[in-house]
């Protein structure tokens, strides 16, 4: 009998622990074709973010520079009123810059081979509404006598194209082409450029300033969708957080386990399922068309995105309620604590962290949604800034995930540039609320 | 407890915030619709903000007919002031603004825009298309010996043979563009007829012309048209995917991407702003906004922004609209006084 079975182990597997059998060797190739398998699918997802963040970085970094035109005006008090008195006053602006630019090719010593109306091409579309904002102030009336006129150094931004033509966007053989620019207008930008006239630095204007037509994409910026964002975030922190902490609250602790609660509880889960456009037509019918809540504005946005957020917020609050252990509320119930007590001194301290988190991984989602916003009029051209908060939040306002889905359908190729800016922004913005959450959580998190 | 005081000074800061939204009125106009007609809007905007004491109007796009519909939801001022159209708006669409209480509006017609056809700068050498090439390249069906057969042709080659050996692909715009419907008539419509097709079908259906004009203008829906329902950066994009196809762009949207785009004359006449204002070119059509009268004098700015838009200055030759690709309207001045009058459809 033992005979037979020491024969027929022999047959299976060597006794040996030295030499692997078939079947060992098997079990660890397998096990190293699946390390493999894992490696190479966290290499493709790694590869991904790489190629995805390398061609908006090189796409959208061109954005926070700009080329700027500098030039000294003069100005008289009779021009100025003159400007005001006509319709269409930042066009009879642009022709003041213009009497004050041979001066400044003069200065650059090429004002002999070109033509001052040449050398305007170069300058931005807005030359004439910025030179109005800082002439207004200067306005004195009556025109005083002598008439002496104020001066002062600008810097304007140059035109789109000439600034894509420093930026490598524009090239010799494009402009041939193209009906925007000619070659000679780029050939003077050198020169002007080698004179220090025009200068590549960095714009902060890309952050400040507002949305912009399609005849100047030099002037365009994000300030408006930066507030805008920063509005629908603050509406959607100050409602969704309160109410879905309270709703998690009651049904974890509180709430009897009955039909109804089961109901509520598939309720949640499937609205964090459902499709964001549903929580925008939702906006339109309630908030805007019942509740008559103006369009555009990032009161409606928040309100639409603290829908979408609040279930987000409480399935991951229920989960930090429920990875508190038992034993705690036990305790506190044992030395006499009420059940309310339990819940505020003991329970919700140590769900804080897990609660955070989700809240702000529910606000980053939030962020970056456009399709609620189409429907309540977000997804617009707004120029004006909104005013401070309350009376702000029903001031129209743009968001950043829309002013990127603006700038790409614009026809200019300025705007492209722009677009991959923005979307730089909002990847910025982004990280640093998925990076306060991971810190949030590493700092005070409880592990039992 | 804090969270509990929390909520309820939030709920009650918030009931509060909307009772001030409810006393104070809107202070800039609402813009939507076509997104032909989106740029020139924007640039109005801006240049209404920078000039004048206004707040900047805010202008969304999404196409005239979502435009219009929205235009037509109803007064008051959670609904929009202006509709912008690349088209006349439509009979039934008046019906339902009236339904809606949306009494009294005013037809501004802003300019002329072009249809143009184009192909990459490196493509193929489509250089000259006649309506009947298209017709023939396009429709879903063409007549032959006396019966329709479902249209054969997959190569511009078998169109005619002067054009390049290039596989039929063409980026059209979506039913749901104003742009369209001006593609289907001036287009298929008049190549159908000129091709002499129309008679034949005429022949086949026994007559009826109704009916003829719309077999016309069936287009095929097997790949070699593609519907774009977006905008033309989506079809150039489409394009830059496919270099031997054609694309149909507006005239400004083909003058800012010269630098990518060749143009093809139509009925040997090439696309440009003189071309198009004298009517040689076929393939033009009108750009509206409408405006609601009842809304004047309670939005702030609204009338001031219409007649700002069809300023000389603004919307005529030489302004930043006919810089950026709008064929001025010779009748700009008739425009400007029935603006100025405030002379609704009705009184028309």
């Amino acid at each position: 009998m033992t005979d037979a079975t020491a024969s027929g182990n022999a047959q299976g597997r060597s006794r040996s622990l030295k030499v692997l059998d078939e079947r060992t060797r098997k079990r660890y190739a397998a096990e190293k074709r699946f390390r493999y398998y894992g490696m190479g699918a966290v290499g493709v997802g790694v590869l991904l973010l790489v190629i995805l963040l390398v061609s908006i970085l090189s796409n959208g970094l061109g954005a926070f520079r700009q080329t700027m035109f500098e030039l000294e005006i003069t100005l008289t008090q009779a021009q100025i009123t003159e400007a005001e008195e006509s319709l269409l006053k930042t066009s009879v602006y642009r022709g003041f810059i213009e009497e004050n630019m041979r001066a400044a090719l003069t200065e650059a010593g090429i004002a002999d081979e070109v033509e001052t109306s040449q050398a305007m091409e170069l300058l931005g579309g807005d030359a004439g509404s910025t030179l109005r904002n800082w002439a207004v102030g200067q306005r004195v009336t009556p025109v005083p006598e002598p008439d002496e006129g104020v001066t002062r150094t600008f810097n304007f931004l140059a035109d789109g194209r000439i600034d894509g033509y420093f930026k490598g966007r524009v090239t010799m053989e494009s402009a041939e082409r193209d009906s925007r620019v000619t070659p000679e207008e780029l050939a003077l930008a050198d020169d002007l450029r080698e004179a220090g006239v025009l200068r590549v630095e960095f714009n902060p204007g890309f952050l400040t300033m507002s949305d912009a037509s399609e005849n100047q994409p030099e002037a365009a910026g994000l300030g408006v969708a930066i507030v805008g964002s920063l509005y629908m975030m603050l509406i959607v922190l100050c409602l969704a957080l309160p109410i879905g902490v309270c709703a998690s609250i009651y049904l974890e602790e509180f709430a009897p386990k009955n039909k109804l609660t089961d109901l509520i509880e598939v309720n949640i889960s499937n609205l964090a399922a459902v499709p964001s456009i549903v929580f925008g037509i939702l906006g339109l019918a309630i908030f805007i068309n019942f509740m008559g809540l103006p369009l555009s504005a990032p009161i409606v946005g928040g309100l639409v995105l603290t829908l979408m957020t609040l279930p987000t917020i409480i399935i991951s609050t229920r989960a930090a309620l429920k990875s508190v252990p038992p034993s705690i509320r036990s305790a506190a119930l044992g030395v006499g604590a009420s059940q309310m007590q339990t819940v505020f001194h003991h329970v919700l301290p140590l769900a804080a962290p897990g609660i955070l988190t989700g809240t702000i991984i529910g606000l980053a989602q939030a962020l970056g949604e456009t399709a609620p916003l189409l429907l309540i009029g977000m997804v617009a051209f707004v120029q004006e800034y909104p005013a401070a908060p309350p009376e702000g939040l029903f001031d129209p306002a743009s968001a950043l995930p829309v002013q990127v889905y603006n700038w790409t359908q614009r026809a200019d190729p300025a705007f492209f540039e722009r677009a991959s800016g923005a979307i730089i922004v909002l990847l910025v913005f982004l990280a640093i609320m998925n990076v306060t959450a991971v810190l949030l959580r590493r700092r005070f998190e409880r592990r039992w | 407890m804090s969270v509990f005081k929390t909520t309820a000074t939030t709920l009650a800061a918030l009931a509060a915030t909307t009772a001030v939204a409810a006393a104070q009125s809107r202070e800039q106009v609402q813009v939507a619709g076509s997104s032909t007609v989106l740029p020139y809007a924007s640039i109005v905007a801006e240049a209404f903000a920078e000039n004048t004491d206004f707040a900047a109007p805010v202008v969304q796009s999404g196409g005239s007919s979502a435009g219009l519909r929205q235009f037509c939801e109803g007064a008051g001022e959670n609904t929009i002031d202006i509709a912008n159209a690349s088209r006349p708006i439509s009979e039934s669409e008046i019906e339902t603004c009236r339904a809606n209480g949306v009494d009294g509006i005013i037809e501004v017609r802003i300019g002329y825009d072009g249809i143009v056809f184009a192909s990459q700068i490196d493509g193929p050498e489509f250089t000259a298309f006649e309506p009947e090439q298209w017709y023939h390249a396009l429709a879903a069906q063409l007549p032959q010996d006396g019966e329709m057969v479902d249209n054969p042709n997959a190569n511009w080659t078998d169109v005619d043979d002067t054009l390049p050996d290039a596989e039929i692909l063409t980026f059209i715009p979506g039913t749901n563009h104003g742009t369209r419907e001006v593609f289907n008539e001036n287009v298929i419509l008049a190549g159908c007829e000129a091709s002499g097709a129309m008679e034949q079908i005429l022949e086949i259906n026994g007559g009826d012309e109704e009916a003829a004009e719309v077999t016309c203008m069936d287009i095929r829906s097997d790949g070699s048209a593609v519907e774009i329902q977006g905008d033309y950066t989506e079809t150039l994009n489409r394009m830059n995917q496919n270099p031997d196809s054609v694309g149909v762009f507006g005239l400004a949207f083909y003058e800012n991407n010269t630098g990518s785009l060749k143009v093809a004359t139509m009925g040997g006449v090439e696309p440009n702003t003189e071309t198009i204002a004298s009517g040689e070119y076929p393939v033009s059509r009108p750009l509206f906004f409408y405006v609601k009268k009842p809304h004047i004098g309670v939005i702030p700015g609204l009338k001031e922004y219409a007649m700002f838009f069809v300023s000389d200055e603004v919307a005529g030759p030489g302004g930043p609209l006919a810089q950026y690709g709008l064929v001025p309207d010779p009748e700009l001045a008739q425009t400007r006084e029935k603006v100025e009058n405030e002379t609704t459809m009705s009184d028309e």
